[in-house]
């Protein structure tokens, strides 16, 4: 993917790219941090339908729902020989008894047999999590195991 | 005692009715600008209310704003992006300058100001105003289309040229012969390269002298810093504005981020009395009979400013909607024609009616600027159709 960056002198820098139906995407970061969204046009693609300003939560929130059923689909993939195992994601809620917690406090692997192989947070992927990994609210865990396994797990997660 | 006490009543009704005039152009969706200026009219010479007992602090305080106001500017900017906006939009810059420059300077000779006065009105409708403009493309939710970077670029090359034109302007100002103004431009272009070069190349030791953790110290020494090095261009004939700009530039990072927010109600409290002031020294009486010049100004440099963002967004591939965003984002005028105007009157060395005309034309260009970026798109969107098909135009709102 070629996105491209374009420092907006005095303001900040915007990165885009090119969809495939001619449309651009991408964001513009400001210099305090700030980020907003921005979609083209489709009649002017050099005008902005949308410039969504987002908190860092958001754009992290918005980041996880973009990237987590990208990476779930393709250890699905990788995982089709063998059967009866699956992946799923699962989210850590806000109210969820592990906000705070430690992956150790869940003893997922030896309550489902479930292995939880990376969290996304903020659109980032923390791979192969150890046991002292403390999730937030907001976070999503990709998991594998048996569809029994991953269905305690997601019991274990929204109620302890 | 009694003294005081009626200058601190001026002063607070000053500030105070400047405050609801700025709530009003907020409401309205205008650069308080114009009505700042408004305000100095009525309350100056021949004006409503004539107010005698803070002309000393306002001279000083005005003074303070167009250095912050410079320093702001320069903080804006890291030397990295002054430099590819200068790379990027030259020609652009060029262009600006000979067709917005042009018609300032024509009229002021038609009018017989001669060579200085052209200069100062060349100055005067060559300048956008890159406050208003930053905040009409952010308002308008324009930071991500693609003729906005063109826009910048422009701005970015203007503030450049600011830096080379106010020394001169100064020193022609201070009525020395061409070889002294030969050498004004000499030390400024050296000055000017010397401070990019150490902004690119040694910025964060800069910022760590004014760098404090502490919010008053690091108040304390900016605003220090910037007045004591405005004082020292200022007595190299530098001017005073530049200097600050330059160590505007100087600073960077973190340091100018944090300086910025620090000082900006400063900035919006000093230059607001610079305006004020700007107002205050001119009679409304002398505007009527240089008001046809200023709409013929107005006309003439809007559609030069179109023309300029017109073609530097072609350049860069921008379809035609979006070069027409790209002159009208262009049009507005305001802060530095002041600055550049307000220079002029105080050095004495040009009419009234200089002051007048410069006063009536950013005016006008302070209102018609926001007006002229909200409603390009509806305009041209019409006219678009009507080619296309025959239609009537479409009626456009200023929405």
């Amino acid at each position: 993917m070629n996105v491209e960056v374009t420092p907006l002198p005095g303001i900040g820098v915007r990165k885009d790219f090119a969809t495939r139906n001619g449309r651009r995407i991408g964001v513009v970061t400001h210099r305090d941090g700030q980020i907003e969204l921005i979609v083209s046009k489709s009649d002017d693609p050099d005008a902005c339908l949308a410039s969504l300003p987002l908190t860092a939560d958001e754009a992290g929130a918005l980041a996880n729902l973009l990237g987590a059923p990208q990476l779930v689909a393709q250890l699905t993939e990788e995982h089709r020989e063998v059967p009866g195992i699956n992946t799923k994601q699962l989210p850590i809620k806000a109210n969820s008894p592990f906000d705070g917690r430690t992956l150790g406090d869940t003893a997922m692997r030896t309550r489902t047999g479930v292995s939880v192989v990376a969290v996304m947070r903020a659109g980032q992927v923390h791979p192969s999590p150890t046991p002292d990994f403390t999730f937030t609210a907001g976070d999503v865990l990709v998991a594998v195991g048996t569809s029994e396994g991953l269905e305690g797990a997601l019991k274990i997660l929204k109620n302890g | 005692m009694e003294h005081t006490a009626l200058a601190l009543i001026e002063l607070g009704a000053v500030f105070f009715v400047l405050g609801v005039l700025g709530r009003l152009a907020g409401k309205i969706g205008l650069s308080p600008i114009p009505l700042y200026l408004l305000g100095g009219l009525a309350f100056g010479q021949g004006g409503l209310i004539p107010l005698g007992d803070i002309g000393d602090f306002t001279h000083l305080a005005s003074e303070i704003g167009v250095v912050l106001l410079l320093l702001l500017l320069g903080l804006e900017y890291s030397a990295a992006e002054l430099f590819t906006g200068l790379k990027r939009s030259w020609m652009a810059g060029l262009l600006d300058i000979v067709l917005n420059a042009a018609p300032g300077a024509a009229v002021a000779l038609l009018l017989g100001w001669g060579p200085i006065g052209a200069i100062v009105m060349a100055g005067v409708t060559y300048i956008s105003s890159s406050g208003i403009i930053a905040k009409v493309l952010g308002d308008l939710g324009r930071l991500g289309n693609r003729e906005t970077p063109v826009v910048l670029s422009i701005l970015v090359f203007e503030d450049l040229a600011m830096a080379l034109y106010l020394p001169i302007l100064t020193a022609l100002l201070g009525g020395v012969s061409f070889l002294g103004g030969l050498e004004a431009v000499g030390i400024s272009l050296l000055v000017i390269t010397v401070v990019l070069v150490i902004a690119l190349k040694y910025g964060r030791y800069v910022s760590a002298i004014v760098d404090s953790d502490d919010r008053e110290v690091f108040l304390l020494k900016v605003l220090g810093a910037a007045l004591l090095v405005a004082g020292l261009a200022s007595a190299m004939q530098v001017s005073a504005a530049v200097g600050a700009f330059l160590l505007g530039i100087a600073i960077s990072g973190s340091t100018a981020h944090n300086a910025t927010r620090l000082l900006e109600p400063l900035r919006d409290l000093f230059a607001a009395v610079f305006f004020v002031v700007f107002g205050l020294n001119t009679n409304p009486a002398s505007i009527p009979p240089v008001l046809g010049w200023a709409v013929l100004l107005a006309v003439v440099t809007t559609l030069t400013k179109v023309a300029t963002g017109w073609w530097a967004a072609r350049r860069q591939g921008v379809g035609k909607l979006g070069r027409a965003r790209a002159g009208a984002a262009l049009v507005a005028r305001g802060e530095f024609s002041i600055v550049i105007a307000g220079l002029a009157v105080s050095a004495g060395a040009v009419v009234d009616e200089l002051a007048a005309l410069a006063t009536a034309y950013v005016l006008l260009m302070a209102i018609l600027g926001p007006i002229a970026a909200r409603v390009v798109e509806p305009l041209a969107k019409g006219l678009q159709r009507r080619r296309g098909h025959g239609h009537e135009p479409a009626t456009s709102s200023a929405g």
